[in-house]
């Protein structure tokens, strides 16, 4: 067991599976100098500024072209910076990244890593906050996962510098600082989930630093007498129905809460999904939290309107079980 | 073999691989039109031939090629199958495809054509990014990327040619510029010179060439390529043609000038001038008839074969989508 703060977490698997491996190489702007938040801090020295590449501020070229290196037997790791402004790589993302193999009868692999970081982090407003993995498990073709913890942000970096699908890899952006001990001989496969811990009374069900959150409500929740499951899907596609059902199977209640907004968030999928295949099996109201469907706002009071709390999760708990 | 072999030879195989590719489109365009056996678009490239033969003649079966909707003609240079071709714009099986793709995604990684490409301008940064794994990976390989003068407007060229410039990248660009954006003449709206003047705005030297001149366009494409291959860095090569059909095989392109299209074939048609080349060399009109008649009935033959091949079974549909949660695992 080694400490890890978050970042640290996913870097250090960077650094040792491109010691690993020499087809993998990062590509994206400013990350000689760690990129903005000190994910790729040392790399380029260490490798050079070959194999960590410092770009044009062209997101659709560092799409494309990451893309074009993968087809001709690279594994690059992509870095967008914020996952905001990955929207201006889309069409390199979904309509080519994610489609060629299908389109082209076979022929082509895309083995990526295309990092985006989410989530809110003060005052970044409505460009620099947003949570849009609901957006990329629509997407077939794509892999997306968001690791929440240093274990998994470590274990499950390496997982998708292997796959030989692409990664939509989301890391929230709030726990960069968050530190814990990390074993680096733990393997992770993507599509299994975490039960952070185990209970007897709700599933809670969430992924992202709100994951982190319901390992909180959970304490709290267990202080007033509600043994509360908390289940961190970690990958959301493929996701880990099994695990999920499991739990609700022996819960027989369910709350779903993420960052993002909750209408057409992937919470509504994690629902049905229930509902269809283990609704003989609940014995109260469902609840799903999310964000209202507006806008991250600058200003902390209206940024705050758009969080999922600890309370509100523990408030939703207590209604599942009719209290 | 003397020089003058060398040049009548060169000579002889643009024309063949020219009315090789004009034979397959004329048969696509019958299979579209007549037969109703080809299922979505087709562009065809009658009348361009000469920019897809002159260019992909320096190009090495495991060099790099990414193409546009327009490309069956790049993808017949670059040595693919051409009933694999045809089948693909049937929907069949054993087409390059598997017959999931169609015209406008063709793909033959086994000849190193990484695709066709149904979004405009997307295959520049790929491309770019296909030179720049080359690249790091040591290879001597080197990538030509082809797309219409309606492609530069878009953003991707701008990121692509300047990513190319600024990592020194081994490609050839080629703006196959056939003066048409599907219904609009693309003068219209562009503003400046055009593809050359902005590829020399980001560093690339560019090359003008009349892309109706095989013999033109194969001789400047070989001293690029010698340069590229030398470590000389990307290039551009702005090849001027016309698009003799509609933007599609159904399209009547009746927003052209009256005759336009007629005067081109008249007076300009890269067959008929490459013929003329090889008459000057010496070939007799029978040499060269014989040479459209091999072409006709290989592609006569390839669009009946195609025909009488089976679609794809239906479990295709939910396979080759990704390894992990794939739906053909049920992960649905
Ligand atoms: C991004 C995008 N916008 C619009 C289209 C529709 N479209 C298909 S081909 C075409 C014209 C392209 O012109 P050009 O690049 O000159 O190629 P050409 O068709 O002349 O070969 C258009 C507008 C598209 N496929 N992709």
């Amino acid at each position: 067991m080694v400490k890890m703060t978050f970042v640290e977490a996913s870097r250090e698997a960077l650094r040792e599976m491109m010691q690993a491996d020499e087809t993998v190489w990062c590509v994206g702007e400013d990350l000689g100098r760690g990129s903005v938040f000190g994910q790729y801090l040392g790399l380029q020295d260490e490798f050079g500024p070959d194999r960590v590449a410092d770009t044009p501020i062209s997101e659709a070229a560092i799409m494309g072209a990451a893309f074009g290196a993968a087809m001709v037997g690279t594994r690059p790791v992509v870095e967008m910076r914020f996952s905001d402004f990955a929207l201006c790589a889309t069409d390199e993302l979904v309509n080519q990244i994610a489609k060629a193999r299908f389109m082209f009868g076979g022929q082509s692999r895309a083995p990526m890593v295309i990092r985006k970081p989410i989530g809110l982090w003060r005052s970044s407003a409505a460009q620099h906050s947003q949570s849009l993995e609901s957006w990329y498990v629509h997407i077939p073709g794509l892999v997306v996962v968001c690791p929440a913890t240093p274990q998994d942000n470590y274990s499950m970096m390496k997982a998708a510098i292997r796959c030989d699908d692409p990664v939509v890899y989301l890391e929230h952006k709030n726990i960069w600082g968050m530190e814990g001990e990390v074993d680096t001989s733990l393997d992770i496969e993507l599509g299994n989930a975490a039960v952070r811990r185990l209970g007897a009374d709700v599933t809670l069900v969430s992924w992202s630093d709100t994951a982190n959150l319901c390992v909180q409500a959970a304490e709290k929740l267990a202080g007033q007498g509600v043994d509360a499951e908390v289940i961190d899907l970690r990958s959301l596609w493929p996701w880990d129905k099994e695990t999920v059902i499991a739990s609700v199977r022996k819960t027989g209640r369910l709350v779903v809460a993420h960052e993002s907004v909750a209408v057409g968030g992937f919470g509504a999928e994690v629902v049905a999904t229930v509902v269809e295949q283990a609704g003989d099996a609940l014995r109260g109201p469902v609840r799903r939290l999310g964000a209202p469907r507006s806008l991250v706002a600058y200003a902390p009071n209206l940024e705050d309107k758009m969080r999922v709390t600890e309370q509100m999760i523990v408030t939703a708990a207590k209604e599942t079980m009719g209290k | 073999m003397t020089t003058a072999d060398h040049n009548t030879r060169r000579a002889r195989d643009l024309l063949a691989m020219m009315e090789r590719i004009r034979a397959f489109e004329e048969q696509a365009c019958l299979a579209a039109e007549r037969d109703k056996l080809v299922l979505g678009a087709i562009h065809p490239s009658i009348g361009q031939e000469a920019v897809a033969a002159g260019v992909m003649c320096n190009f090495n079966r495991d060099d790099i090629l990414l193409s546009t909707h327009r490309g069956h003609g790049h993808t017949l240079a670059k040595g693919a199958d051409p009933l694999a071709m045809m089948r693909e714009l049937l929907g069949r099986e054993g087409g390059c495809c598997g017959g999931k793709g169609g015209s406008m995604h063709i793909a033959d990684f086994g000849v190193g054509m990484l695709g066709a490409n149904g979004v405009v301008g997307a295959n520049i940064t790929i491309a770019a990014g296909a030179a720049h794994g080359l690249k790091l990976q040591g290879s001597d390989r080197i990538v030509v990327d082809i797309f219409g003068d309606g492609a530069i407007n878009r953003g991707p060229f701008l990121e692509g040619v300047n990513w190319a410039s600024v990592f020194d990248l081994p490609i050839l660009f080629v703006c196959e510029d056939n003066q048409y954006s599907a219904t609009t003449k693309t003068s219209s709206v562009t503003g400046g010179p055009g593809a050359a003047a902005r590829a020399e705005a980001l560093g690339l030297r560019a090359t003008t060439v009349d892309g109706n001149d095989a013999e033109a366009v194969a001789d400047v494409t070989a001293e690029i390529t010698a340069r590229i291959r030398a470590g000389g860095g990307p290039e551009m090569l702005h090849a001027i043609t016309y698009r003799r059909t509609g933007h599609t095989s159904f399209d009547p392109a009746g927003y052209r000038p009256e005759g336009e299209s007629e005067h081109e074939a008249k007076t300009n048609d890269p067959i008929t001038r490459q013929r003329a080349v090889l008459a000057g060399m010496g070939l007799s009109a029978d040499e060269l008839d014989a040479v459209h008649t091999a072409a006709q009935s290989e592609m006569v033959q390839v669009l009946a074969d195609a025909a009488a091949t089976p679609f794809p079974a239906d479990d295709m549909a939910l396979q080759d989508v990704q390894d992990i949660g794939s739906p053909a695992q049920g992960a649905y």
